[in-house]
């Protein structure tokens, strides 16, 4: 991107944004060195909500470490705790029925569903527009009330359990989900588009800025949506599938055009997809038991482990070490959101507060996650 | 009644209660038509409807101490807020409310109202500047900016309607629109005003919004970039100044729109002309005001100087040249 304006690297001062900053949706911090309104260097500082949940991980045995994902990435819980059932799973080699299967991709694609549109609202309100919160937080509050039937909780969710999920889903949860699909299907093109996306107040705000090339995508490791804005065609539930991925049909949305807009609209056909996910999975759900037999205390063999999900932000890993004892030896976590963030101080660079702020906001960032 | 020292005295209490409850009841309306628009109810708990939330915050506000933070410029950080109202109320003195509803029908009040609504950027830059806060000098910087290039535009429209009516006093320009749309200068059927003349009215109106500071021109409080702009080390009645002298700003825009293109006083259809009409036409412009800051996103500062130098000076300057024209041929 070429500048308008030649920066200056001998008259700047040092703008605090953050750890308590409107944008930065938790409590973030970022440097930023400023020439005027022109961002020479940005240093996003980390670790303001650092709750040692890793170390944690190790002072209980297995499942009492369940709770704990969900208050990782508060927004896209049961993706977490999919990735950590799933990990243990293979480190006790325990089965889980298929319905078990159906019942964890429904729920986490509702949850993905629930933040992307809560990312949708945060991110409207970073480019001041107030109005599209409420509306969208009216179709997350329908998935939210989905959710808490089943799993008994609406945000930090602890519902699936190594071997199968706590609660079996019924009819009503069912013909509820289904409500919701053709809900959010008819509002999706009239509410969401036609109002927010086609608008060209937002249009010129997205466009074209905030360049992620592919190739610092990989430099920084950064996935998701982030990196299918940049033409990268790297989804979990395709290149690695897991869980029931594999038998359902769906597509990966990938834009090439690598700006904040690339990065909007991989979300909101993601919404899409997601919606589709569900309907398959509802119709093909089959009978049976929710959760398999499990010993009440896990032992696992001694060695490494390792599982991928794709969460709303990105692939996320667990590894997990086990000695052979009953609790983890190590479990270390590869989180989607800190490595998005670490490539936000090269492309802030040279860009106007105002924008950078439009950029951060399209990288979705959840600052526990990060933290950890 | 000229000479009755009760005129001024009347005329001081009436504009400062009109002042004063469009101020505390804008922001009612704001908060309960930012609820409709966003499907929810908006105020309700205070007072029927919420009617009593104004005074409920101004007890608020007035009963907090004013923080004046370390490291201020102690004297302007608290005259800035005063000098925000100042300029607002002082303007309502020339505003034609009706044929017989106004204070002072000066000869020049169209430039009187311009030249205090740069004195009211004044209290943006000091407020921001005597804050000693990063981002309220931003802020400040912004606004600074953003007024002086919309001022520009703002101004070249109204030559033209100084052209067409041949005064510079508001109360002329009001009766020169009288008996009917079809006279207002937003319409205007004579000489073939009717071409353009409202392309100057959609210009004057986002210049409007642009010196309020109203969204989706709200650079100087952008709260996602700059929290709370100039505000942000203000609290209590020093907020609560701002505040009240940004809803007077939009009475003031409103009621030079109302009177410089929708003919002021005067009913549409040829129906009893006063000063209700004028009330109607200034409550629907700020609606509107209202209804597009709760829809649009905020743009962005460049593009919002682009738009006033590049779209709107030019457009303008075309309007002047074609009016004198058009002036000239008939």
């Amino acid at each position: 991107m070429t500048l308008p304006v030649e920066l200056r690297h001998d008259e700047t001062f040092v703008l605090n944004l953050g750890p308590q900053h409107p944008a930065t949706h938790g409590v973030l911090r970022v440097k930023l060195t400023m020439d005027g309104e022109y961002i020479v260097k940005a240093e996003p500082v980390l670790g303001y909500v650092h709750r040692m949940h890793e170390k944690l991980a190790e002072a209980g045995n297995f499942a009492q470490f369940m709770p704990n994902t969900a208050r990782m990435d508060y927004l896209h819980a049961l993706a977490f705790n999919q990735g950590y059932a799933l990990v243990v799973e293979k480190a006790a080699g325990i089965e889980v029925p298929e319905r078990a299967e159906y019942i964890r991709v429904i729920t986490v694609e509702l949850n993905r569903i629930a933040s992307h549109l809560l990312w949708w609202a945060a991110f409207l309100l970073d480019l001041g527009g107030f109005t599209p919160l409420l509306y969208a937080f009216d179709d997350r509050e329908q998935i939210l009330d989905l959710l808490e039937r089943i799993t008994g909780s609406r945000l930090t969710y602890c519902y699936m359990r190594f071997g199968g999920v706590y609660n079996d889903i019924d009819d009503e949860f069912i013909t509820g989900t289904r409500d919701f699909i053709k809900r959010l299907r008819s509002r999706m093109p009239s509410l969401y588009h036609d109002l927010v996306t086609h608008n060209i107040i937002l249009i010129k705000r997205i466009k074209d800025i905030g360049f992620i090339t592919a190739e610092q995508c990989r430099k920084y490791g950064a996935t998701g949506p982030v990196a299918r804005g940049s033409g990268i065609d790297y989804d979990v539930r395709k290149n690695e599938p897991f869980s029931i991925y594999p038998e359902l049909d769906f597509d990966i949305p990938v834009y090439n055009e690598c700006d904040s807009m690339a990065r909007y609209m991989v979300r909101m056909d993601e919404i899409e997809q997601s919606l589709r996910i569900i309907e398959q999975a509802l119709d093909k759900l089959p009978d049976g038991p929710v959760q398999a037999k499990v010993p009440k205390l896990l032992k696992p063999e001694e060695g490494y482990y390792y599982s991928a999900v794709e969460t709303a932000r990105g692939s996320l890993g667990h590894r997990l070490i086990c000695d052979g004892g009953k609790t983890p030896y190590r479990l270390k976590l590869r989180s989607p959101t800190f490595s998005n963030l670490s490539l936000f101080g090269e492309v802030a660079e040279g860009m106007l507060l105002a924008d950078a702020l439009a950029f951060m906001g399209s990288l979705d960032l959840v600052i526990p996650e990060i933290d950890r | 009644m000229e000479t009755s020292i009760w005129r001024p005295i009347l005329y001081l209490v009436g504009i400062m209660a009109f002042a004063g409850l469009n101020a505390a009841y804008l922001g009612w309306c704001e908060r309960k038509g930012a609820g409709r628009i966003q499907r929810r109810p908006g105020p309700k708990e205070v007072g029927f409807a919420g009617l009593l939330q104004p005074l409920a915050d101004g007890i608020k506000l007035m009963t907090k101490q004013l923080m004046v933070p370390q490291g201020v410029d102690g004297i302007i950080f608290r005259v800035a807020p005063v000098i925000a109202m100042i300029p607002a109320i002082t303007s309502m003195v020339v505003i034609p409310f009706s044929g017989n509803i106004q204070a002072r029908a000066m000869e020049l009040s169209v430039l009187l109202i311009f030249a205090l609504a740069s004195l009211g950027m004044m209290a943006v830059l000091l407020g921001g500047w005597a804050s000693g806060n990063k981002y309220a000098i931003i802020s400040s910087a912004r606004a600074v900016s953003q007024n002086l290039a919309y001022e520009i535009p703002m101004l070249l429209t109204v030559i033209s309607i100084v052209m067409i009516s041949g005064s510079m006093n508001l109360r002329d320009i009001a009766i020169d629109q009288q008996g009917g749309f079809w006279h207002w200068n937003i319409f205007r059927f004579e000489n073939g005003h009717f071409l353009y003349m409202w392309i100057g009215f959609i210009i004057f109106f986002i210049c409007s919004l642009a010196e309020t500071n109203r969204a989706p021109f709200d650079m100087a409080e952008a709260e996602s970039e700059l929290v709370a702009g100039y505000m942000t080390e203000y609290g209590s009645m020093g907020f609560g100044l701002f505040m009240m002298g940004e809803y007077l700003n939009i009475v003031v825009g409103a009621c030079l729109t109302a009177t410089l293109f929708l003919g002021g006083w005067d009913c549409p259809f040829g129906l009893t002309p006063g000063v209700w009409w004028f009330l109607l036409k200034i409550y629907v412009l700020i609606f509107t005001v209202i209804w597009v800051r709760w829809t649009y996103p905020r743009t962005q500062i460049y593009r919002l100087l682009n738009l006033s130098w590049k779209i709107l000076i030019p457009f303008s300057l075309v309007n002047v040249l074609v009016t004198a024209a058009l002036i000239k041929v008939f």
